[in-house]
């Protein structure tokens, strides 16, 4: 104890200035990386296992009747045509996950925000921080997606490799409005309903599986407006080389516009929820 | 702070209002406390903060000075935990003047925050990592080199007696524990001010002894100390100084023997009469003391000299069926300020 009293003074009395304000959101990132450490097994195993599985069952076993039956515009095989479609969707869900029950539990239920902007860390740092994690593990599990779809065939080398960065790009205009989201509903019901009204039915009429053009005419425009079409059409004309770039332009700028307003949507919130 | 609070801007704009027609008040009269002394780390005038019609603090003045150990006492929902969020720079006031660290909280609640310590009412460690993990993302967060963090993170480690624990998940580990791991947590950027939420809630006395000796030493190195508590051995235990709050304005204001001599006598007799009597018995003792107080289980009766009342009761031939004279406490100040009558 007697090392207690030797190291007192000079540190704890000190009236030192603050060095320099810290980037705050590296620090939250640096944080949600220290938390991934101890899950990265796990993830690996489910991104690896999940395309396998998907481009399988319905790229290989569905794909052969569809194929058969030749009523794809694209002129590809259904492998080639479903794979960046599922590309998309996958960023979509690991977006979401993200975004829901991990923001959750540090908003409410651990309260681990609440310490950290006990530092000099601001709302906006924890936004960022979380997205730039966020990022990592799109281009992560985005990146094992691409080598799965090369393994199968499924890759138009080196073009397909321009679908990366679209797929990010989806995954984030998820990421962000539902932070937001996140940090709005009271409890995980709200994370059910997101699902069920929200990323399922996207996931299924979105294009990921067939063009938009084959649903009934009055539910073509609700699927043309929904993130996920824009993400999947953006990625499947980067995947496959045949870009309009009209098209690509309006999709680019819907995405962007997306993750633009859900970061400014979470920060409002994370404000209500933290500070006021 | 300024990006934080982006739609705040209304609100510190009023705020500004205020500091100007107080410093007019102040040019005209010339009375000075106008702003805070070179010494006083917290410096409140007319503080306020409400949450819709709801108001949590209601007007309070503060002046905590550097090395003190400073208390806010008060029933639950008394205003204490709004307050300590103010003063440490997360929560804008709604109204009132407050400087933390001779700055502006709204505006430079970062620079504020890097020299503060705080101890949250519930732990949010991060319940995934480690005791050590714990603490070195924590100095992350204050920007400080991972070489220099490690380094505190040992000293702070032995000073809550948590070495052996160090790479242990933070989940096990007991409500004292995690307790010693938010203090030393709080530490790790080496503040100057640590304020403290209820710091010994929902501890065994065992735990709470050997917290509040940890924050006895925190004070004798000159940590400048703000906590909260409805503990009353808590407050005697810690505080040079403390206010009693109470539906969020302040009671009373004091050390722990100012307190107890200007809102309550030396020491207080307990006389516990049969069921029902106490009230009817209380009329003819009026005059043994300076108050009394009448429970439904025992009379108590605020005097300076217990046994010479106790005597006198006795002499009148009454016979309580049981006796006590002991010291007056913070605790009578404390019901005697804030009610007996629950808050919830």
């Amino acid at each position: 104890m007697a090392t207690d009293a030797d190291r007192t003074s000079p540190p704890f009395t000190s009236v030192t200035e603050p060095r320099g304000l810290p980037r705050g959101y590296q620090a939250v990132f640096e944080g949600k990386m220290l938390n991934y450490r101890g899950n990265w097994k796990g993830s690996v195993v489910s991104s690896i296992l999940e395309p396998v599985l998907f481009l399988a069952a319905m790229g290989i076993s569905l794909g052969t009747l569809v194929d058969q039956g030749g009523r794809l515009n694209q002129g590809v095989d259904y492998l080639v045509f479903l794979a960046p479609g599922l590309l998309a969707a996958t960023a979509m869900q690991t977006g979401t996950f993200e975004s829901t029950y991990p923001i959750m539990g540090a908003l409410k239920w651990h309260k681990t925000f609440e310490g950290i902007l006990s530092t000099p860390v601001k709302v906006r740092d924890l936004v960022t921080g979380h997205l730039l994690f966020i990022l990592f593990r799109l281009v992560t599990t985005l990146a094992v997606f691409l080598a799965v779809m090369a393994a199968f065939g499924a890759l138009v080398l080196p073009v397909g490799l321009l679908a990366l960065p679209a797929a990010v790009l989806t995954g984030l205009a998820f990421a962000a409005p539902v932070a937001a989201f996140a940090a709005w509903v009271q409890n995980d019901a709200g994370f059910a309903a997101l699902l069920r009204f929200g990323i399922v039915p996207m996931f299924l009429f979105s294009g990921t599986f067939f063009p938009v053009d084959q649903l009934p005419g009055l539910l073509q425009p609700v699927a043309y407006a929904t993130p996920l079409w824009h993400g999947v059409a953006l990625t499947r004309g980067l995947a496959l080389g045949d870009l309009d770039p009209t098209l690509a332009a309006i999709n680019l700028t819907y995405l962007c516009a997306l993750i633009a307003l859900g970061v400014w949507l979470a920060r409002r919130q994370f404000v209500k929820r933290l500070v006021l | 702070m300024a990006e934080l609070l982006g739609d705040m801007s209304g609100r510190s704009a009023s705020v500004a209002d205020v500091t100007e027609s107080a410093s007019l008040t102040q040019d005209q009269t010339g009375v000075g406390g106008d702003a805070p002394g070179a010494d006083e780390l917290v410096w409140a005038r007319g503080l306020r903060k409400t949450f819709g019609d709801f108001t949590a603090v209601d007007g309070i003045d503060i002046s905590v000075r550097r090395g003190e150990a400073f208390g806010f006492l008060g029933p639950n929902g008394a205003g204490k935990s709004s307050t300590m969020r103010m003063i440490g720079a997360v929560s804008p006031p709604t109204d009132g003047r407050l400087q933390i660290l001779g700055r502006d909280p709204v505006t430079e609640g970062p620079a504020i925050r890097a020299r503060l310590g705080v101890v949250p009412q519930t732990d949010n460690l991060d319940q995934e990592l480690t005791v050590r993990e714990n603490l070195l993302i924590y100095g992350r967060y204050f920007g400080i080199p991972r070489a220099e963090i490690r380094q505190r993170a040992d000293e702070l480690l032995d000073f809550v007696q948590l070495t052996d624990r160090a790479n242990d998940l933070v989940e096990p580990l007991s409500g004292g524990m995690k307790r010693r791991l938010t203090i030393a947590r709080s530490l790790i950027n080496e503040p100057e001010l640590l304020l403290l939420d209820e710091p010994t809630t929902g501890l065994d006395p065992q735990a709470r002894h050997a917290l509040w000796d940890r924050l006895f030493r925190l004070k004798q190195r000159g940590v400048t100390l703000v906590l909260t508590t409805h503990y009353m051995d808590e407050a005697e235990q810690l505080c040079d100084r403390l206010v009693v709050m109470d539906k969020g304005k302040i009671a009373a204001e004091g050390s722990p023997a100012e307190l107890i001599g200007t809102y309550s006598t030396r020491e207080v007799l307990e006389l516990r009469f049969a069921t029902g009597e106490n009230e009817t018995q209380a009329e003819g003792l009026a005059d043994l003391a300076e108050r009394i107080e009448v429970l439904p289980d025992r009379l108590l009766l605020y005097t300076d000299d217990g046994d010479a009342a106790a005597t006198a009761v006795v002499e009148r031939g009454l016979r309580p069926a049981s006796v006590l004279v002991r010291r007056s406490s913070l605790e009578d100040v404390f019901l005697r300020l804030t009610g007996r009558s629950l808050v919830e």
